[in-house]
């Protein structure tokens, strides 16, 4: 017995599947009807069946394998035509079971795929500098006051540290602000993820926005070169571009 | 656990937190009776246990952290 994962749909006639490796090392394969094709990936029934996900799904190593590959062969599809990508862990019992949700969806997909057409997903982070924040420590009151009152020292010294860093951390959200603007100016939508945990980026500055913007190929230069220019002053990070994963939602703007 | 999993990515690697971010909550969301799919189970909230879980384990994975 196997079980069908589907990747992503596409309009009937795009092309083939790419030559990639899917979830299960299997090659893509498409599984149409007269107007839409999905890309799909015949899979092992154990381990891809709703229990053998869910165990999956507990597991890091497993999910960072799971989401690797379905990207892997979202984007492969992705770079030669529109695509609307499936969410992960989305499986079929067969291939009549993805022809009849092709037919009832139909509508839905057309749609999703007329919104994304011709458009890409470029991911915005901005960091407060943590070297700034800590860097220069601050002016050491005179000798003759810090041997006088040492705890009053400290304080002032613990004050000024705060404060700048306070002032740092400001600065940082004022740039965050004016770069998901101007991001935004130069796309047709947006999305905001939660703040990345800095133990699973591996980032010890802290950030201050994490946005994915949709946004047409035609205009992809003039939005980095916007998104660079406004982010002057902060740590600015730029992803993409990605199959528009974050847009692909029906009930979405 | 499956071992540690070094969260240190060659540079040509797309980061798996930014992966995560797209992958977890994006993508057309399919369900019915025809589906077999996650998607109805809090597919974020699933995974979030897993990536806590597992947070303790990556750093001690990851080289070079400078003693935490």
């Amino acid at each position: 017995m196997s079980l069908v994962w589907v990747y992503a749909v596409q309009e009937s006639g795009a092309g083939d599947a790419p030559q990639v490796s899917g979830v299960d090392g299997e090659r893509p394969r498409i599984v149409g009807t007269e107007r839409l094709g999905a890309v799909v990936g015949t899979v092992a029934d154990d381990g891809f069946d709703e229990a053998g996900l869910a165990a999956a799904m507990e597991d890091l190593a497993r999910i960072e394998m799971l989401v690797r590959a379905h990207h892997g062969v979202v984007a492969a599809t992705a770079e030669d035509r529109t695509v609307a990508p499936v969410r992960l862990a989305t499986v079929f019992r067969d291939d009549d079971a993805v022809v009849h949700m092709l037919r009832e969806r139909g509508d839905a997909f057309c749609d999703v795929l007329d919104r994304i057409r011709e458009r890409r997903e470029w991911g915005v982070k901005v960091y407060v500098d943590g070297a700034a924040a800590g860097r220069e420590p601050a002016s050491e009151p005179g000798p003759a006051a810090a041997a006088d009152r040492p705890g009053t020292s400290y304080l002032l010294r613990r004050r000024a540290d705060r404060d700048r860093s306070a002032a740092v951390r400001a600065s940082a959200r004022a740039v965050a602000d004016r770069v998901a603007g101007v991001a935004r100016e130069h796309a047709v939508d947006v999305r905001r993820f939660a703040p990345q945990d800095a133990r699973l980026s591996g980032r010890d500055q802290e950030i201050v926005l994490n946005a994915t913007f949709l946004v047409d190929r035609a205009r992809e230069q003039e939005f980095r070169d916007a998104v660079s220019a406004a982010g002057a002053g902060a740590v600015v990070e730029m992803t993409g571009p990605w199959p528009p994963f974050s847009f692909a939602d029906e009930g979405q703007s | 656990m499956s071992g540690p999993v070094s969260l240190s990515h060659p540079d040509d690697e797309l980061s798996l937190v930014d992966l995560l971010d797209r992958l977890l909550a994006g993508g057309v969301v399919l369900t019915g009776e025809v589906t077999i799919s996650l998607a109805e189970v809090d597919l974020v909230h699933v995974s979030l246990r897993a990536l806590i879980s597992s947070v303790s384990t990556l750093q001690q994975g990851r080289p070079g952290e400078p003693g935490a």
